[in-house]
């Protein structure tokens, strides 16, 4: 398992939740691997816990259950000032470019920072990376002298993505980068993740609730729903043959912009529970339009359709986990 | 005679800056539009076109420095640019009401759900207080909001995203407006209840008769729910018409690119179809607003293009765009 650059094991995170002493279960037991050269989408509604497994991955929070091991080494326990140093080979890019860059420093001072902070390079070799940096991720290295607030959001985040890859690290997460981006300013930053990807050896976690965009990019796909994988999947499997009901219509929901496609309606009812109070058992049950009374008693154990396939849903094993097509 | 018809608006930012200079920003140049009963219009482009200054300037909801310097607003038979404010009132929230993005933050927070309902039905009616609840009761139940009775008394921070969304509505419609305006109105929803929300939308149009205009940076929404497509760049409509026309025999290259960059038919490892930055409203470029990141552009660009018919409802503002040669074929060129 070299090739393994971060597995997570039964990953929970429970955050307090007021002064009653109830909890926010936000990841409930998620079981993740990242190999090398590899990106992992994930997709999921809003409060699905898609934002909080990619920071506990990173130690930016701390998991309360579970084991993360990065390149081969437990990193579950180990004091924040002993990831300090992993830092170097393992980076984030998050949504929101303007509020991700310091809006007094200049842009070279801001790609140059992890240079200075984990490679102790000398001035004029940092100047030098800082250049190659910039036009590796296509900015005018004219921007270097510049301030965040000269720039536009596609070139802030181009900004982010040269800081994310100025160490070279193993592994970059990367939490919705496109979402706040125009459209054609999206297929430029998306243009410049899959060039980086073919010439690094990093793997990725690609955050993302834009089914389109995940399904560019990704080899494989998670689906999360409540804190938990409900299907992982190849790419072009989840596509063609969607096994967990949430799945299908999640891709039921999504609008391509060919006028020709047609939509298949199964467009759930009502929405996402509170992570506060999930439901019992299959925590899908409440809007599953397939469920039955036993998934609200048990909770189902992920199910091996084929060897790189996998679901959670209790109706697997009947075959009765597809909507079908008439229904609304 | 159409319901709405808006003849060559213009609205600019006109402000003194720190330094007193007197600074004029372009923000919507020659903005025509046309929409009747039953029809659902999306308008399209990208952050800062005029998308939503275009639906705020047709409502008369612009504050300074936003002024109308040109063009003509016709709503009914009415020209609403020179009606007074009074008037005004009596048709917004009436005849023509507004959905927005963020549904929270249109609510008053510290007034019940169905209080909200109630009043915005009593300022445009004498009727009875009675009857405004029984409407708005009627009306939460129009747009899907299970156990109206128990939801009339909620707080607006008791309800969902979706919720909020379908309260807007709700509200929208309880002086049967001609024109429903929504801007963005399922952005900060998820794809399941955006869904619902458009659904929604799509079957309440065709039950009350109504027009709708659907302001969008999704081209996913419009090319499933809208009837027409309006595509705006730098504050100009460059292209509409059918969405079948526009989608499918796009003219202008700007809709081109643009539809060349949805996720789905973008080809990662070919060149970026859409480039550049949009236009310095402050400083627009003489002639074609879109010359700098056109692969097609030559020195004919520099004089304004005409809005070029290309069938009965189908027209682009390009001096390539041909009747006889629907598809201006763009090359693909790289550009800056």
């Amino acid at each position: 398992m070299a090739d393994v650059i971060l597995q997570a094991k039964n990953l929970v995170k429970r955050f307090p939740a007021g002064r009653s002493g109830s909890f926010v279960n936000a990841v409930n037991g998620v079981d993740l691997t990242i190999r090398r050269g590899e990106v992992l989408g994930m997709v999921g509604e809003s409060g699905s816990g898609k934002s909080t497994i990619g920071r506990t991955i990173l130690r930016l929070t701390n998991p309360t259950e579970g084991q993360i091991s990065f390149d081969g080494k437990d990193i579950t326990k180990l004091a924040d000032k002993a990831v300090r140093p992993l830092r170097k080979d393992m980076q984030m890019v998050f949504q929101d470019p303007w509020s991700a860059l310091n809006p007094r420093m200049k842009i070279g001072d801001l790609i140059a920072e992890p240079l200075r902070i984990h490679l102790n390079m000398s001035r004029s070799e940092c100047r030098d990376r800082t250049e190659m940096l910039a036009r590796r991720v296509g900015l005018s290295t004219n921007f270097l002298n510049r301030t965040p607030s000269a720039l536009s959001g596609g070139q802030l985040q181009r900004v982010c993505i040269a800081r994310a890859i100025a160490t070279n690290p193993k592994l970059i997460v990367l939490d919705e980068p496109t979402s706040s981006l125009d459209l054609s300013v999206r297929a430029g930053i998306l243009e410049l993740l899959q060039e980086l990807r073919a010439k690094t050896e990093a793997g990725f976690l690609f955050i993302s609730h834009d089914l389109g965009t995940i399904k560019l990019i990704s080899d494989r796909i998670a689906v999360l729903y409540l804190g938990r994988i409900v299907e992982e999947v190849p790419k072009y499997k989840l596509f063609s043959e969607p096994s967990h009901p949430y799945s299908q219509s999640l891709l039921s929901a999504h609008l391509p912009s060919d006028p020709n496609v047609p939509l298949q309606r199964m467009a759930l009812q009502g929405e996402i529970p509170s992570p506060i109070n999930p439901p019992s058992g299959c925590s899908f049950h409440t809007r599953c339009p397939v469920a039955v009374a036993e998934c609200k008693r048990i909770q189902p154990l992920p199910e091996k359709i084929s060897a790189d396939h996998l679901a959670r849903c209790l109706r697997l094993k009947d075959g009765k986990n597809i909507i079908p097509r008439d229904q609304k | 005679m159409s319901l709405l018809s808006v003849k060559d608006l213009q609205t600019h930012f006109i402000f003194h800056d720190i330094d007193n200079q007197l600074r004029e920003a372009r923000a919507l140049n020659n903005v025509n539009l046309s929409l009747d009963a039953g029809q659902i219009l999306g308008i399209v482009g990208e952050t800062g076109a005029g998308k939503s200054l275009t639906a705020q300037s047709i409502c008369g909801l612009l504050r300074p420095p936003a002024r109308i310097v040109g063009g003509s607003v016709v709503f009914d038979g009415r020209e609403l640019l020179t009606l007074p404010e009074e008037e005004l009132n009596n048709i917004r929230g009436a005849d023509i009401a507004m959905v927005v993005q963020n549904p929270r933050s249109s609510l008053d927070p510290l007034t019940r759900i169905g209080e909200q309902l109630v009043r915005i039905h009593q300022t445009h009616t004498s009727g009875p207080l009675d009857g405004s609840r029984q409407k708005a009761m009627e009306m939460m139940q129009a747009v899907g909001i299970p156990d109206p009775q128990r939801r009339f008394t909620a707080w607006p921070h008791e309800l969902s995203g979706g919720m909020a969304q379908r309260v807007l509505i709700a509200m929208a419609l309880m002086n049967e407006p001609k024109l429903l305006i929504a801007d963005e109105p399922t952005t900060g929803l998820d794809v399941t209840v955006q869904a619902q929300i458009l659904d929604l939308l799509k079957e309440l149009v065709a039950r009350f008769d109504m027009a709708s205009m659907i302001i969008t940076h999704d081209l996913g929404i419009v090319a499933h729910y809208c009837d027409q497509v309006a595509v705006m760049f730098a504050g100009e409509i460059v292209e509409q018409g059918t969405l079948r026309d526009v989608f499918l025999q796009p003219a202008h290259p700007y809709t081109q690119q643009l539809l060349a960059s949805t996720p789905e038919r973008i080809k990662l490892g070919a060149e970026t179809p859409l480039g550049g930055q949009p236009p310095d409203l402050f400083n627009l470029p003489v002639g074609c607003l879109s010359q700098d990141r056109c692969p097609l552009a030559t020195d004919i660009c520099r004089t304004s293009p005409p809005m070029v018919n290309l069938s009965i409802d189908h027209s682009a503002r390009c001096h390539f765009a041909n009747p006889n040669n629907k598809t201006a074929k763009s090359k693909g060129k790289k550009n800056g």
